[in-house]
């Protein structure tokens, strides 16, 4: 073309093609290992996320990756310090942690979530993405942020190294739950192997449990004997053919239980099951 | 320091003006941030995605708004609200001022470019050829994987991110990615990454062609030196240079000021879209 002279019609057109078939080829090559990084990347059943935090993919969806909520966080008035440092719940995931990049998520026997009333973290989410509606209660009609409505995980017990399982003497988590009797509770039982003594064992209660983690943090055994799992994970599900036919909502009239529709997305734990928070 | 050096050093100041002042601009910007995670500063708080200004203005990265619209998340009134400053802002004022005042990867990409031609690694025969269009392909493939993926897509690669991110809230392996661009700069093609492949910059360079400031090019005092087009990372958008007045019209013009400063005859200035001076025709066959 340099020689001034036009080339004919068809190499010009044999060229484009070309061209158009290099940049669909380089788009299919970068498009597949970009979208499996992105796959790869976003699939962590196993993260602990902040309070109000939507279930799974609808969080990764409209985290922006601000970090407000970590620096809320960071801020608050209230941060504990161990050792002179501030004992900081959330962090931004970065490359090399394994977490979805840049999104926020806590390791509770690091630093659990103290479950400030406040709950600056959500406060400060520009996105949505920790929706104020998931930790909030009416009261008196208006609706007000309650912590306890959180459900960052659940707390699970390893009976085998739990050492209140071994007869000796240790309610730590137990005293150090928020939700003291409700989310945790001790079960007294006879210790056959003394005769005398009484096993006091830790239950956990997944209906008020909020999965703060104080429990794992303060669990005494070298690796946490209680511990926070993300409910889809440690949570199973009865289905609907089994019923609790003595308890009262939950009359036998063929398969479904009536009152379970009604209470939808009212009641703790149903939210994290329904599919249309985002039209709500 | 002698009167001449006195004078040197002044006039150096005075040819890197623009230069300077962006530097700390970039600076500046990502110390505010680091004080707000920090010390609780309220100035700005968050990151490049999305920030909030003196604790009350939301900003928000319209791009990364724009994926998750793909990705089909219906983001909370904040973070829109913040989009549309930022891109109104760009669009109708600041131009592609993003990337040479505010974005840190710059500096990486300007050093990178620095050192290519200090040391001589840059020929012209020897850059690996791909168009300045791959940044708009890689728009079109981040909407694209958004929509499939239902995930904002370039928002979980994004070095620019992994890097503002890093500075603001540590760097974990970021730096492997940060590296990888300033080799890619370096010896693979001279601004490789902020001049042909980057989609945010290439979505800026798409929203602010309408925007205020401009550079404009008056060809009547222009002793065609080329050391404008020489200087200017995006040299594409200087085509009338040497040829006739006109404004940068191109939205990839990153109004830096390099062209700016480096020329020595007031050829080409910053202005505003409206005040494009009336310039004498001439033609450079008489002079
Ligand atoms: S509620 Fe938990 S995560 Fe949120 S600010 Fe308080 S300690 Fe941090
Ligand atoms: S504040 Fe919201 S959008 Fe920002 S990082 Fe936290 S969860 Fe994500
Ligand atoms: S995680 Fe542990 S401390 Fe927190 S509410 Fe549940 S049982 Fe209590
Ligand atoms: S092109 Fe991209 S990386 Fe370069 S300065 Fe602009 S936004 Fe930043
Ligand atoms: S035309 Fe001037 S201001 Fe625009 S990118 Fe080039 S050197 Fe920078």
């Amino acid at each position: 073309m340099s020689k001034g002279r036009k080339p004919p019609v068809n190499e010009s057109r044999r060229k484009f093609l070309v061209r158009s078939m290099q940049a669909v080829g380089i788009s299919i090559l970068g498009g597949v290992v970009w979208g499996a990084f992105v796959k790869e990347n976003t699939y962590d059943p196993l993260a602990i996320r902040p309070p109000g935090a939507l279930p799974g993919d609808d969080f990764l969806k409209k985290c922006i990756k601000c970090g407000l909520c970590v620096e809320a966080c960071a801020n608050r008035p209230t941060v504990p310090y161990k050792n002179g440092k501030k004992m900081i719940t959330l962090r931004l995931a970065s490359p090399g942690d394994n977490k979805p990049l840049g999104t926020p998520y806590f390791i509770p026997r690091d630093v659990p979530c103290y479950m400030c009333e406040d709950i600056p973290c959500v406060v400060a989410c520009p996105t949505g993405a920790l929706e104020p509606d998931l930790v909030s209660s009416l009261v008196d009609g208006k609706k007000s942020l309650d912590i306890n409505k959180a459900r960052m995980g659940v707390a699970v017990i390893d009976h085998k190294n739990c050492i209140a399982f071994w007869g000796l003497q240790c309610d730590a988590c137990y005293r150090a739950c928020p939700l003291l009797d409700e989310a945790i509770y001790i079960v007294p039982s006879r210790n056959p192997r003394t005769g005398k003594h009484a096993f006091m064992v830790p239950q956990v209660d997944p209906d008020h449990c909020t999965g703060c983690g104080l429990c794992e943090h303060a669990c005494v055994t070298e690796k946490a004997a209680i511990f926070v799992l993300p409910r889809e994970v440690a949570l199973g599900k009865a289905g609907k053919h089994y019923l609790k036919g003595w308890e009262e909502h939950q009359e036998i009239n063929g398969y479904e239980p009536q009152e379970e529709k009604k209470e939808k997305g009212k009641s703790p734990e149903s939210y994290l099951n329904s599919e249309d928070l985002l039209n709500e | 320091m002698s009167k001449e050096e006195k004078k040197g050093f002044l006039h150096y100041l005075y040819k890197h003006r623009f230069l300077m002042g962006r530097r700390l601009t970039q600076v500046s910007i990502m110390l505010l941030y680091i004080g707000g995670n920090i010390y609780g500063w309220n100035i700005l708080k968050g990151n490049l995605s999305s920030s909030k200004l003196f604790d009350v203005i939301p900003l928000a990265d319209p791009f990364a708004v724009l994926q998750m619209f793909f990705a089909g998340a219906i983001v909370a009134v904040d973070a829109l609200i913040g989009a549309g400053i930022i891109l109104l802002f760009y669009a109708l004022i600041g131009g592609r001022a993003f990337c040479s005042w505010v974005c840190p990867m710059n500096m990486i990409t300007d050093f990178a470019n620095w050192l290519r031609v200090k040391t001589n690694i840059h020929r012209e025969e020897w850059q690996l050829r791909i168009t300045r269009k791959t940044r708009y392909l890689a728009i079109a493939m981040a909407l694209t994987l958004s929509l499939i993926l239902g995930m904002p897509a370039f928002e979980f690669v994004s070095p620019i991110s992994i890097l503002h991110r890093g500075l603001i809230f540590g760097m974990g392996l970021g730096w492997t990615m940060v590296l990888a661009i300033f080799l890619f700069d370096l010896f693979v093609i001279k601004n490789g990454w902020c001049g042909h492949v980057c989609p945010l910059g290439g979505f800026y360079s798409l929203v602010s062609k309408p925007s205020l400031i401009r550079v404009d090019y008056d060809y009547g005092k222009c002793t065609e030196c080329m050391e404008c087009v020489k200087i200017c990372p995006e040299s594409q958008v200087l085509h009338m240079v040497g040829k006739h007045s006109s404004l940068v019209s191109s939205g990839e013009c990153i109004n830096c000021g390099r062209c700016v400063e480096v020329c020595n005859d007031d050829a080409i200035y910053f202005s505003l879209r409206f005040l494009e001076k009336s310039k004498e025709a001439v033609s450079h066959e008489g002079k």
